[in-house]
């Protein structure tokens, strides 16, 4: 333990001194955050006529009796929501890319292998140090979210939305699911990448799943709720399971040292 | 404290046909020795030292380092062992206190601060401790990773070309340290593809290429090869005095080369004053005398080339 300690506090203190990364894990929780904050609150004073009508045929049925101006910015939240859940997956990306193919590019791997530290302390370290930032940053950024919107004028009904068991199960399962993801898809991608951006736009692929349930909701095609979010955790742990097998293969030492370009 | 029966690696090329970085290599390396382990590149030298510091396993063989063996203790052997890797890459943006903190924990070293200091000190280093080593030339990178392969106080110490392209200073800084950590009893495995600095430094030497051509010290290859030998420097010289030199019964051989007379001698250290005597007496007017010294380099050529001892000289001699 005391060993994953030592790599997590080293992966921190070297890779939050890379600008790109520090924007991407400072800028994204923060835009993620507001912008829905400053649209609720615009919506909320200029558009109060709004209603059901603007929103998919089967997202209206999902609103129940709440109004058409409170259906409308369910469905605002919702979309705002899917987008916030490409933080678990986006700055564990940026982070484990840096991580790996920096420690590739400086040949600093080999020293910190020859230590006694096993396989699975290493990657478990750079792992957590990748994926605890996303976690805290994407439930940070929910707390506010979910403390500052009756500031912005979001009322009880929608408000209930925001923290009904669809979103509690999206930012406290899958998010932490889909982090894990993102760092062994980063570590895959690092194993053949020789410039971290490249390995961080690669491993960016695994956006393209939330974008479609993104898109989805936006066309009609699908509703979220808690039952999707439900098989979303599960497909996830059945790929998270063989996505860290994969990666711990990838990243046994000598698959680094010979393998590795 | 080094030792290896039969250790071989083979590895896969693309079109799965195997190839075989290092052939059956059977070594032992004694306590408080720097072994100086040489070879051209791709040789297999850095494979080797892979496979002794428990870092890719062997396909076939066996190695024990320090009573341990690869493959069945492999964390304990990272713990016993330090090694500077041939580009010890640092952690750029971090300290070179924080570089080493990082790796003293990492080895469980119990005093980390006092650890730190140690090296850090010893290298000159305590005075930049807290600039980032992106900011270091590449010899203070060099002394920062020496100081990281000794920050666990390893018994055994793998050294991949330590002062490779550093300046003369620096590389005479490192030489010496490593002087120091030998009269410490510690055991030093050196590659290097400096050949001067692996007869100054080195008990034994190991000639290397894919499989292990020879094992001596620098002195008994030397002889091995090339016997010794004494030149005689004159002032001119008489191609007649030639024949005289070798009618004496415990001369081996006898080659004038320009104005030098050089003489075989099984041991010089008894029948040079009977040859100088001998020469004196014939009127020859001598300058100077010396041993002939061939160079590792000779050896090592010669042995990498022909990969057998040959009895003829090979390259230039110096005396």
């Amino acid at each position: 333990m005391n060993r994953i300690q030592t790599i997590i506090d080293k992966e921190w203190s070297e890779v939050f001194k890379n600008r790109v990364v520090l924007l991407t894990v400072g800028i994204m929780p923060v835009v993620f955050t507001i912008m829905p904050l400053v649209i609720l609150g615009v919506m909320g004073s200029s558009i109060p006529g709004g209603d059901s009508a603007d929103v998919p045929p089967g997202f209206a049925q999902v609103c129940g009796a709440i109004s058409g101006s409170e259906c409308l910015q369910v469905f605002i939240i919702n979309q705002f929501m899917l987008m916030f859940m490409m933080m678990p997956l986006a700055i564990p990306v940026a982070i484990a890319a840096y991580s790996i193919v920096g420690e590739k590019t400086t040949r600093s791997l080999e020293p910190l292998l020859a230590t006694p530290v096993t396989t699975e302390e290493l990657l478990a370290g750079k792992g957590l140090a990748a994926a605890i930032p996303a976690i805290l940053a994407t439930w940070g950024g929910f707390l506010i979210f979910v403390l500052a919107a009756p500031l912005v004028g979001v009322g009880p009904a929608v408000h209930a939305s925001l923290v009904s068991p669809t979103w509690l199960i999206a930012i406290l399962v899958v998010g932490p699911l889909m982090s894990i993801l993102a760092v062994n898809v980063a570590v895959i991608v690092s194993s053949r990448a020789t410039d971290p951006r490249v390995a961080e736009q690669i491993s960016m692929v695994i956006i393209l799943p939330l974008l479609m349930i993104l898109f989805g909701q936006i066309a009609g095609v699908l509703v979220v709720n808690a039952r999707l979010m439900l098989l979303v955790a599960a497909v996830l742990v059945v790929l998270d399971i063989g996505f860290v097998y994969l990666g711990a293969r990838l990243f046994q030492r000598e698959a680094i040292l010979t393998r590795w370009k | 404290m080094i030792h290896t029966e039969s250790l071989t690696k083979q590895f896969k090329s693309k079109n799965k046909q195997p190839i075989t970085a290092v052939n059956s290599l059977t070594l032992d390396v004694r306590q408080g020795e720097v072994f100086g382990f040489l070879g051209p590149n791709g040789a297999g030298k850095t494979t080797t030292v892979r496979m002794l510091t428990s870092l890719i396993a062997p396909t076939s063989g066996r190695a024990v380092i320090n009573g341990l063996e690869v493959g069945r203790d492999n964390q304990a052997i990272r713990q016993t062992v330090g090694i500077l890797t041939e580009t010890p890459g640092m952690y750029e943006r971090l300290s070179a206190e924080r570089n080493l903190t990082i790796f003293a924990r990492l080895y469980g070293v119990p005093d980390v601060p006092g650890q730190v200091q140690k090296y850090l000190r010893m290298l000159g280093l305590w005075e930049r401790r807290f600039d980032e080593v992106g900011s270091f030339s590449k010899g203070m990178r060099q002394k920062l990773a020496i100081a990281r392969a000794l920050i666990h106080e390893p018994k055994v110490l793998f050294l991949d070309e330590p002062t490779s392209g550093l300046d003369p200073e620096a590389a005479k800084l490192v030489r010496d340290f490593i002087e120091d950590l030998k009269s410490e009893g510690r055991t030093i495995f050196l590659c290097t593809h400096n050949l001067d600095e692996a007869d100054r430094l080195c008990e034994r030497i190991g000639i290397f290429k894919t499989s292990l051509i020879t094992v001596d010290s620098p002195e008994n290859l030397r002889q091995r090869l090339y016997g010794r030998k004494v030149v005689f420097h004159l002032q001119q010289l008489d191609p007649a005095w030639v024949g005289v030199v070798r009618a004496l019964p415990f001369v081996k051989e006898v080659q004038a080369v320009e104005s030098r007379l050089v003489v075989g001698l099984d041991r010089p250290e008894e029948q040079n004053p009977v040859l100088i005597r001998t020469l004196v007496e014939l009127g020859a007017p001598i300058q100077f005398v010396g041993e002939l010294r061939h160079s590792l380099e000779d050896i090592y050529l010669q042995m990498i080339h022909t990969g057998i001892a040959a009895s003829q000289p090979a390259g230039e001699v110096h005396a």
